[in-house]
């Protein structure tokens, strides 16, 4: 094994992972930084998103609507103090991506862009066109080649974070190309390795999206906060499960049933207005649509087809001109996937699997109950999103966080953070590396990592879909409890050291299962219906009983141990969700 | 859903703990109307043979992972229909580059070019974050966008026969987010990435075949932005004679 | 077990037969091999002038051996090598020089077409001093 000694030791290149490395080299320029990421940067997942991300620009706009937009569209389970800070950082941190290049649509004047997303009262979402995900990964990449101190780790996946005595003293990656382990011995640890919406079969996510980062800290001790809480995006290609973005919708785009009938104006969101109307119809909120659809479904009036069951989003009267402009990547999708034309006709879409509003407990800092370790990014749980995420609000969430989590690791790093402590990150990498090479050379095994991922994704589709109840979410419980067993019996049939995927997906499927379990029983204990996470058997929300946060523990073998952390409210009581034309939204022209 | 017929599979293998060469291995997979080359890799991987290498993630043409050479052509596996191709479909690394394992190439020699190319805005004195963004026209966004479309997947590498040739060329996809750059209204680093852009490796290693851009799944048009800036290169030559700067 | 890249070999020699399987690659030389057509039209016109400064004698020679039937059919080629390197040529243009005007770039085609048509003038021109 292989010992590296670094300052800050960030898992994840993706946007938060790059933000949190510019923000610790900016900080200090003497602080090593070791960036460890599974891909290679411009791979990580940031890249997919698509719409925009959300920051206060105009005049008639004010960081308390957005603030309040963000509160109510969590259904108040976000903890206001970071959502304050989030509301007011993030024109900043859009600004300094700006000065960094990124090539953000403009407006005639020549200033930033922007355009509205569902559940915002005023508009307010920047944009590069429809694909600023990319753009935003590609110029935080592209800009971290000018820091020297950010040494980078590509195609290193991590495995174990080293934590003795409530303390992080780094990691352990294998170094894929090699096979090599490899112990990052650092003061200060950030974890940036994104979502886990791979864990269903049905998800915008990519294949990398496999919950490693959560489950690591998990393993060691962090709770899992709020897991049950996964987003369903209204907008999935059928199939594939391609994100088509919100701004389809923002741009104007509509939502129509078998019978051309836009259905949202019978879910509280109407009424139907040609023109878009902020925070109503198909601007209303990722949850409340996704559910829209579900009843659509049961009422028959979803179109059938080899795929499932389909709605239409219909772009066909923003013109050709609009849609080459605006959202030419999303024409380009659908004419190449299931080829359709949304110049000349409505695309099939359906809810999909898109984010996981849990993760990593931290406090408004980034920080984790551990000492030294700091998580940002959809893998940790502030919480800014309480039960469910406004569009566009999570490129903004990945830059804030992530160069407050850089922030305060290198100041960590320069006054308490000793050396990490070499004996005990000895120790603890020994064991790493003895743990995966149990599972790398176990032999005799009868079961396939594949099996168990495809039983795996369907138990969770099952028991943890956009409507649950208890008895599917309790078989979903033991299946996965059942699948963690069977994990332990899986032959690695590639005994190869050089980029030994097999291995890979193995471990990925070790951090799928337990993240996996944290959302089965998160969503079983909690017997409400709040924001993602509806019940059938417990309608409504509950506020005497669930204005909490579901906190998960690591239970070795057995089920996690759930707990309840309060949600801190500073200025908005809960209340009812105004939807639909009683919002008072602004009407696009 | 219509029939589902099969096709072989064929797929340049490398595992250098065992092979000395690469060599072909044939797989049978199913092949419904709508999959993707990638599709048939992780129907294999699934299925038959849990030790084949590859890279992927998005499986929606984003992400860059999934070049491969599909029948003699660099392409994304995961935007290259089967229904278009015949019986047997040959997947290869891409050309090029050193083979890892499989499918997977080593891609570092483009991640240092890249670099050194300085692929940043650089600017004499900074704009103060509480100054707010700079303003950009349609049209000065319009000169660079179509360059900063680029995926680093690259194909481009793989078709270009001058890269084959001499692998010391800087090539089309790092040169051409030098270009993008270049040209952004907001940046003032021409100078610094001249160095390199106008060195033998760079610009003037290409010959102008302009296969990166039939290749581009993005349309890019690297050819477009190396040439742009064989110009520029030119007159800086000459301007020098004339004591003037660009 | 350590690394083991492989390279795959590049034959010095024939490299390019993996290429010429392409049509853009056979497009490609296509174009390169035009050069030496027109190279050697250019030798035989510095020729030409040489054989004008010796005296009429010299240069009627030298045109007598132009209308010979080998001479013909190499300026045949050469001329119809120049026109696709000049075509080839033309039609890239739009991406070697890109031209905005406002808010857009100015259309490929019409930045060919004008190329094309400032050939067709020139050669008219040179047609007509000549002719002349």
């Amino acid at each position: 094994m292989e010992t590296i000694k670094t300052d800050i030791a960030i898992i994840g290149a993706g946007g938060a992972g790059l933000r949190a490395a510019i923000a610790v080299a900016e900080s200090d320029p003497s602080l090593r930084i070791a960036l460890i990421s599974k891909v290679y940067p411009m791979r990580s997942h940031t890249v997919a998103a698509e719409g925009g991300a959300a920051a206060v620009a105009r005049d008639n706009d004010s960081l308390e609507y957005h603030f309040h937009d963000t509160v109510s569209g969590g259904d108040w389970l976000t903890d206001q103090d970071a959502v304050d800070l989030f509301v007011n950082t993030i024109p900043k941190e859009l600004t300094r991506l700006e000065h960094w290049g990124c090539p953000w649509s403009r407006e005639l004047d020549g200033k930033v862009a922007v355009r509205p997303f569902g559940g915002m009262k005023i508009k307010r979402t920047w944009f590069a066109a429809d694909k600023t995900g990319f753009h935003i990964l590609h110029t935080l990449f592209q800009t971290s080649l000018k820091y020297p101190s950010i040494q980078r780790f590509d195609e290193f996946y991590s495995t174990d974070l080293l934590v003795a005595d409530g303390r992080c003293h780094g990691v352990t990656a294998i170094e894929m190309r090699t096979g090599q382990m490899h112990a990052f011995q650092s003061k200060g640890v950030i974890i940036c390795s994104g979502g886990g919406g791979r864990i269903f079969p049905f998800t915008t996510n990519g294949g990398i999206k496999t919950g490693d980062g959560m489950a690591m800290a998990y393993r060691v001790g962090v709770p899992l906060k709020d897991m049950e809480f996964v987003q369903y995006h209204p907008t999935g290609l059928p199939m594939t499960g391609i994100l088509l973005t919100e701004g389809c919708r923002g741009e104007g785009g509509y939502l129509l049933n078998k019978d051309g009938y836009r259905y949202l104006q019978d879910y509280g969101l109407g009424p139907a207005t040609h023109e878009p109307r902020l925070k109503a119809m198909e601007l209303g909120p990722r949850d409340r649509l996704s559910q829209a659809f579900w009843h659509e479904q049961r009422k028959g009036r979803t179109v059938k087809t080899p795929y499932g069951d389909m709605v239409y989003l219909d772009m066909r009267h923003l013109g050709e001109k609009k849609i080459d402009e605006r959202l030419p990547f999303i024409r380009d999708l659908a004419k190449s996937y299931i080829n359709v034309d949304p110049v000349t006709d409505p695309v099939p879409v359906r809810p999909v699997i898109h984010y996981m509003m849990g993760g990593i407990h931290t406090d408004i800092n980034a920080a984790t109950p551990i000492k030294g370790l700091w998580a940002a990014g959809e893998c940790a749980c502030v919480s800014i999103n309480g039960a469910n995420r406004l569009g566009s609000n999570s490129l903004g969430e990945l830059l804030v966080f992530g160069a407050i989590a850089g922030r305060q690791a290198a100041a960590y790093a320069r006054s308490e953070g000793r050396e990490a402590n070499g004996d005990v990150a000895r120790d603890r990498a020994a064991a790493a590396n003895a743990r995966v090479a149990d599972i790398f050379r176990r032999s005799g095994g009868k079961e396939r990592a594949a099996d168990l991922r495809t039983s795996m994704a369907r138990a969770l589709e099952e028991g943890a879909g956009i409507y649950r109840e208890e008895e599917s979410l309790k078989t979903s419980c033991s299946r996965i409890s059942e699948l963690r067993e069977r994990y332990a019996d899986i032959e690695i049939k590639d005994k190869s050291s050089i980029f030994n995927t097999d291995l890979i997906y193995t471990l990925e499927l070790g951090a799928m299962l337990d993240i996996a379990e944290t959302v089965v029983y998160g969503a079983l204990l909690r017997t409400e219906s709040r924001g993602a996470h509806q019940r059938l058997d417990y309608e409504g929300r509950d506020d005497v009983n669930f204005l909490k946060h579901t906190v998960a523990y690591h239970n070795g073998s057995a089920p996690p141990r759930i707990d309840y952390l309060p949600v801190i409210i500073t200025k908005s009581q809960p209340a009812e969700r105004v939807y639909g034309e009683a919002a008072g939204g602004a009407v696009e022209k | 859903m219509s029939e589902t017929r099969t096709i072989k599979i064929e797929i340049l293998r490398y595992r250098p703990e065992i092979d000395s060469s690469p060599v072909l291995q044939s797989y049978r997979v199913p092949c419904p109307q709508e999959w993707v080359v990638l599709d048939a890799l992780d129907y294999i991987k699934n299925n038959i043979d849990s030790s084949l290498s590859y890279r992927w993630s998005c499986h929606m043409a984003v992400c860059g992972s999934c070049g491969v050479m599909v029948n003699g052509e660099p392409m994304l596996a995961c935007k290259t229909f089967l229904r278009e191709m015949g019986d047997t479909v040959r997947v290869e690394p891409l050309l090029n580059f050193p083979i890892e394992r499989d499918l997977v190439v080593v891609i570092d020699d483009f991640l240092e070019n890249l670099k050194s190319l300085k692929p940043y805005i650089i600017r004499k004195t900074e704009k103060p974050v509480e100054e707010g963004t700079h303003l950009q026209t349609h049209a000065q966004l319009k000169r660079f966008k179509q360059y900063t479309l680029c995926i680093n997947c690259l194909l481009c590498y793989a078709a270009c026969p001058q890269y084959a040739l001499n692998t010391n060329f800087i090539g089309p996809s790092a040169l051409a987010l030098a270009h993008r750059y270049n040209l952004d209204s907001r940046d003032e680093g021409y100078a610094m990435r001249q160095e390199i852009v106008a060195s033998p490796e760079g610009v003037w290693e290409c010959s102008f075949v302009g296969a990166c851009s039939e290749v581009c799944p993005k349309h890019v048009d690297p050819a477009s932005a190396v040439q742009q800036m064989k110009i520029t290169s030119t007159k800086d030559y000459f301007l020098r004679f004339l004591g003037g700067k660009r | 077990m350590s690394r083991k890249p492989y390279i795959r070999p590049v034959p010095k020699t024939s490299w390019y037969m993996k290429y010429m399987k392409h049509d853009r690659y056979k497009r490609y030389m296509l174009r390169e091999v035009t050069c030496i057509f027109i190279g050697i039209y250019t030798a035989i016109i510095v020729l030409g002038l040489y054989n004008l400064s010796e005296g009429q004698e010299s240069f009627d020679l030298f045109m007598a051996t132009l209308r010979t039937p080998g001479a013909l059919v190499f300026h045949l080629f050469a001329l119809s090598f120049a026109f696709y390197h000049s075509a080839t040529w033309f039609n890239v243009t739009p991406q070697a020089m890109p031209l905005m005007k406002g808010d857009d770039f100015v259309s490929g085609s019409l930045i060919i077409r004008v190329h094309y048509a400032a050939w067709a003038a020139v050669s008219l021109v040179i047609l007509f001093v000549v002719g002349a």
